[in-house]
């Protein structure tokens, strides 16, 4: 299927030999080009670099950073090195990219089966919001949710209470801190072990339809299990888990963890729009399975739900997994676009604050170029792993 | 096909061929314009009008070389930089000079491969917060959130600060400079850190600005200077003497307005100021009358430094540390002789 | 069941009357309400669900853009309406918005070359005009030219030059669109087809800049592009700071490009090659008047989404300093003279419906190419 563009060894010329040797000839020239063209820009900025004085090597890494990061899912502070900086930006990247591939495949699929909807009002409203998101810019619909969503929410002092101890203003979401006793590893035990309890259920049930045709409850006894087992011990425990809420103390909440108005206008603004792809191609999808096989299903005497759930789906995500596979590639991409709403990503981290003090702007942006093709390339491989298991199921 | 190969190949070999290092002061010539890297838009020091014509305090300085130079004021392109960027584009040669209210640390002169060449304005990082939060010093910012701008001083002072004095603090960072101040007046901080330079400046971007005060502390030295690339001893020379001369020239009275009188002074500090004595052209590669141009189409220190940020200036600043040394100030030129 | 029935004729001698439609052709407000909206218990509780959720969106939407906004006044009854969008706001603006800094006097010069640009892509897409060949090379070849000249200026021609650093706004984010547009497509096809070659070093080249260009974020580039340049290559090589987010934007859309382009290639059947290999076309002449023709026209509809996402993606140039269009928004929304609670929505109002009317513009006309082929193909 590769050379499919390519012209048979043509007939008219001398000999096989010939278009061989043009086409080693082209390569080399090619080739040469291409080492030129590289040792000149090499050797240029090699003694450009040197003459200037810029830093030629990765010395920086041990340095201490001196600047402090609001958000960190690691360990930092200012007194940490330009290394510790460079990972918190990792990991803020990767986990604002990871909660917004959850949030939009979501989004994208509630979306998408809602334009299929035989219901006119919703298909539209599905059809509207498509329309309306995919035309506009990413980078406006972030500042939309910052500068016009999420900033002018109330000051602290005013801030919007919802019941739970939980509050909203200008600063974020703050929500109660979770404090534990001794006793709640008997909890979190408890709860592992209703999982575990679950997952068993869950397989024996499956046996047992296979076998039978029958269908155990799956989810209320797995629901009840979750929630039951835990409280039992919880409260059996003398309630060793508590929530703290927040409160309000000189200038903001004190205690309690705090969603920032930045993550959150990025994970909204990314969510939102990716989803808006991700529906289109859910609904394309679906559309590509063969209405005979839903027709089946329903004179099999298939609910609707289930005939989306068990026929139709599995057999359109052959044909989403590729193109939703390029939508989360552009989705971990465009999580850089935080530069602009002050999200501590690592293009804000690494390649702005560590670059700046360091001056070693060559080494910087290698890095985090190379980190993004990484994660570009973990993210390939994962979802052509996922597409392996999909298309397997073809028997 | 082959054609572009062939382009590729010739650019490749002119890359290799050329000399690495070109003087920067020949390339400016050569050019005819001088580009100069500046704050996007800070009032008072550098701000581009809706015509695109740019006014400021550091935009005279660029303006000041540029009549150094090529004997035009007006020959000037300014590159608009975010502090997180400015250095980059220096060291890479995007730009000639760096005129930025960039603080001289002795790091960036080490690390950064730039230079600076001198010190324009004296200041020191301080506080703008809420009249209504009733601050009466820093020390009461437990618990703030503090705006700030990223890749600046400003960022590291306030780490050093608030750990000395263990207060805890939460930074919010923006690249850009208007993203800051706006983020401090809708709410987003409690507190906007800066030089206390910028924060009078940001003032005027306010729509209220009477509903914040600056606190007294002032937690840092920020030197503002011009900065130059490391390796080209005779444009730092040029920078540097730019700078010197703007100064020596208050200080000897010379003005944009008497400076052609002032050429049949006989003081012989003035006439050696005015090129009439001594090689101060010839020897650092410039016309004679380099001086006389930049004092005529630009001004002196002080005429610079009143017309954006002093007292004939909306910002209305005291020149303080900026006053001449003989006036209570530090700004000294080294003799011209 | 008559006696009658069985005993008549097998064949009518008399034509059946015609029958009243089925009552499904045109149900009546009703029973398309029925079978649509309220099909069952849960389906007319989403529609009832979601003409609430409809309403209420539209309601907030029209009495903030149009009932409560400020039509006319100035910054004060701006100041006190909270409630609305303030309309004198972008009407002040909106000079600003249109050209950045380019002088008055000269805007004429861009209100030409952006006419120029829209009578040749009308020309150029609308299917029945005559002569769309000449549009497409006019637009293709002759008119960046022209724009170029008639934008920037050449002394000679008694036209001042403008230096970039003064344009902005709708003029930047349009030009960047069609430059990305007229370059990217030529750069793509090429890529492409080095992407397919037989000769595997040719293809090793393509592949990287494909997925290294595919795998980076643009703005990181872009910094790239507009800070560092300098280091890498000598001064006379570096081009002017507009032109570089230009070439940048151009090659990145190529690369989106060359995937789309490349679909289209292996939807070509093979038969088609081997036709032309058999009449003995060579390579070029085959690619050119064979199988290009057919895949470009089968990927229409991704081209023009490749298009829309590279509009979008103008609005990043803002990171290296250029005031596009966003970028004026934003700077105008800043403003302290105009500081108000509306101010910022009102910006972003106006910035979304222009960039959605374009973005909404190009998908419309790819829907109906797709259309148009697909009748083509059925015939």
């Amino acid at each position: 299927m590769s050379d499919l563009s390519l012209p048979a060894p043509s007939r008219r010329s001398l000999s096989l030999h010939d278009t061989k040797v043009r086409g080693v000839f082209y390569q080399l020239l090619l080739a040469g080009c291409l080492l030129a063209l590289a040792l000149g820009i090499g050797m240029q900025t090699a003694s450009n670099m040197r003459v200037r004085g810029i830093p030629l090597s990765l010395d920086f890494w041990g340095e201490a950073a001196g600047f402090d990061i609001n958000q960190t899912l690691i360990p930092y502070d200012a007194l940490s090195t330009y290394g510790q900086a460079f990972w918190v930006g990792v990991v803020n990247t990767l986990y604002v990219s990871f909660l917004a591939i959850l949030l939009a495949t979501l989004l994208g699929f509630v979306i998408g089966v809602a334009r299929l909807s035989p219901n006119w009002i919703v298909s539209k409203v599905a059809t509207a919001y498509v329309e309306l998101v995919r035309n506009v810019p990413l980078l406006l619909q972030l500042l939309f949710w910052y500068n016009a969503v999420l900033k002018p929410l109330p000051s602290p002092k005013a801030s919007i209470a919802i019941p739970g101890g939980i509050y909203l203003n200008n600063r974020g979401l703050i929500i109660p801190e979770i404090h534990l006793h001794p006793g709640a590893g008997l909890v979190g035990l408890a709860f592992v072990a209703a999982i575990s309890c679950c997952v068993a259920f869950w397989f024996r049930a499956r046996s047992v339809q296979r076998r039978t045709g029958k269908q155990l409850p799956v989810l209320l006894v797995s629901l009840a299990t979750l929630i039951g087992f835990p409280l039992v011990v919880f409260l059996a425990a003398g309630e060793p888990v508590s929530f703290v809420a927040p409160q309000l103390r000189g200038f903001n909440f004190q205690g309690g963890h705090q969603l920032y108005p930045e993550f959150a206008a990025l994970l909204i603004g990314l969510s939102v729009y990716t989803g808006s792809y991700i529906a289109e191609i859910v609904r394309s999808g679906i559309q590509a399975v063969p209405k005979g096989q839903s027709e089946a299903a329903y004179a099999l005497g298939l609910a609707p739900g289930k005939t989306l759930r068990l026929v139709v789906v599995p057999q359109a995500l052959r044909i989403i997994i590729p193109p939703l596979t390029s939508q989360y590639l552009n989705l971990i991409k465009n999580s850089s676009l935080a530069v602009f709403i002050g999200y501590p990503d690592l293009v804000q981290i690494f390649a702005g604050t560590v670059l700046n003090q360091t001056g070693a702007a060559v080494q910087v942006m290698a890095i985090t170029l190379s980190v993004y093709l990484v994660i570009s390339l973990a993210t390939s491989l994962a979802m052509n792993a996922c597409n392996r298991h999909f298309a397997i199921v073809e028997r | 096909m082959r054609s572009t190969f062939k382009g590729l190949l010739g650019l490749a070999i002119a890359c290799t061929a050329s000399s690495a290092w070109s003087a920067t002061l020949d390339n400016v010539k050569k050019n005819g314009v001088l580009t100069c890297g500046t704050n996007s838009a800070t009032a008072g020091f550098s701000l581009p009008d809706n015509e695109g014509k740019w006014t400021g305090f550091v935009v005279d300085y660029c303006r000041a070389v540029a009549a150094a130079v090529l004997g035009n004021a007006q020959k000037v392109k300014f590159i608009p930089l975010t502090p997180k960027d400015r250095f980059t584009a220096l060291q890479s040669g995007e730009i000639d000079i760096l005129a930025h209210n960039a603080t001289w640390t002795s790091s960036r002169d080490t690390s950064l491969g730039i230079l600076f060449a001198g010190t324009y304005f004296y200041d020191g990082q301080g506080f703008m917060v809420r009249k209504a939060d009733n601050i009466a010093s820093a020390k009461g910012l437990e618990g703030a959130s503090i705006c700030v701008t990223q890749g600046t001083t400003t960022e590291l002072n306030l780490a050093d600060y608030f750990r000395s004095q263990s207060i805890k603090y939460t930074t919010v960072g923006f690249a850009d400079e208007e993203a800051v101040v706006k983020a401090y007046e809708e709410g987003r901080c409690d507190v906007l850190s800066a030089d206390t330079s910028t924060l009078n400046a940001s003032r005027l971007r306010m729509a209220k600005p009477d509903d914040s005060i600056v606190l007294p502390e002032l937690i840092s030295k920020e030197p503002l200077g011009p900065a130059v690339r490391q390796g080209d001893d005779q444009w730092f020379n040029v920078a540097k003497w730019t700078l010197y001369v703007m100064v020596a020239s208050e200080e000897y009275g010379v003005t944009s307005k008497n400076v052609d009188a002032m050429k049949s002074s006989d003081n012989p500090s003035i006439r050696r100021l005015l090129g009439l004595e001594g090689s101060i052209g010839k020897d650092i590669g410039l016309g004679d009358d380099w001086p006389v141009e930049v004092i005529k189409q630009v001004g002196n220190y002080g005429e610079v430094f009143d017309r954006n940020v002093g007292k004939d200036s909306p910002l209305k600043m005291e020149r303080g540390m900026n006053a001449l040394w003989n006036k209570g100030g530090v700004q000294y030129a080294p003799p011209i002789r | 069941m008559s006696d009658q029935s069985m005993h008549s004729p097998v064949v009518s001698s008399a034509l059946i009357p015609a029958m009243a439609p089925p009552a499904d052709v045109w149900p009546g407000p009703v029973t398309w309400m029925k079978k649509n909206l309220f099909s069952t218990p849960s389906s007319g509780a989403l529609t009832i669900c979601f003409i609430l959720l409809a309403v209420w969106l539209l309601q907030h939407f029209l009495s903030f853009a149009i009932f409560n906004a400020v039509w006319s006044g100035g910054r004060d009854s701006c100041r006190a309406n909270g409630e609305g969008a303030c309309w004198p706001f972008i009407a002040e603006k909106f000079d600003y918005l249109r050209y950045g800094a380019y002088p008055v006097s000269e805007r004429w010069r861009v209100d030409l070359a952006e006419a120029l640009a829209a009578i040749l892509i009308v020309w150029f897409l609308w299917t029945k005009a005559p002569r769309r060949k000449v549009a497409a090379l006019l637009f293709f070849l002759v008119y960046p030219v022209a724009a170029f000249v008639l934008v920037r200026g050449v002394a000679f021609l008694n036209l001042p030059v403008i230096d970039t650093t003064l344009w902005g706004g709708l003029l930047i984010t349009l030009l960047m669109s069609i430059v990305g547009i007229v370059f990217s497509l030529p750069i793509g096809v090429i890529l492409a087809l080095g992407r397919r070659s037989e000769l595997p070093f040719v293809k090793a080249v393509c592949v990287t800049f494909i997925e290294v260009v595919r795998g980076v974020p643009f703005i990181t580039v872009l910094f790239m592009a507009n800070f560092m340049m300098p280091l890498f290559v000598p001064d006379y090589l570096t081009p002017d700071r507009l032109l570089r987010p230009l070439i940048a934007i151009a090659l990145f859309s190529s690369a989106y490009m060359a995937e789309v382009v490349r679909a289209g290639l292996q939807a070509i059947p093979k038969s088609q090659y081997e036709a032309a290999n058999a009449l003995g076309i060579s390579y070029f002449s085959m690619m050119r008047l064979i199988v290009l023709p057919q895949a470009l026209t089968i990927v229409i509809p991704s081209i023009v989404s490749t298009f829309i996402g590279l509009f979008k993606d103008t609005t990043l140039v803002a990171i290296v300093g250029i005031a596009d269009f966003l970028r004026a928004v934003e700077t105008a929304r800043v403003d302290p003279s105009w500081a108000g609670p509306t101010i910022s929505s009102t910006g972003y109002l106006f910035a979304g419906l222009v960039y959605w009317g374009f973005c909404f513009g190009m998908s419309r006309y790819s829907q109906s190419m797709e259309r148009q082929l697909a009748r083509g193909h059925k015939s």
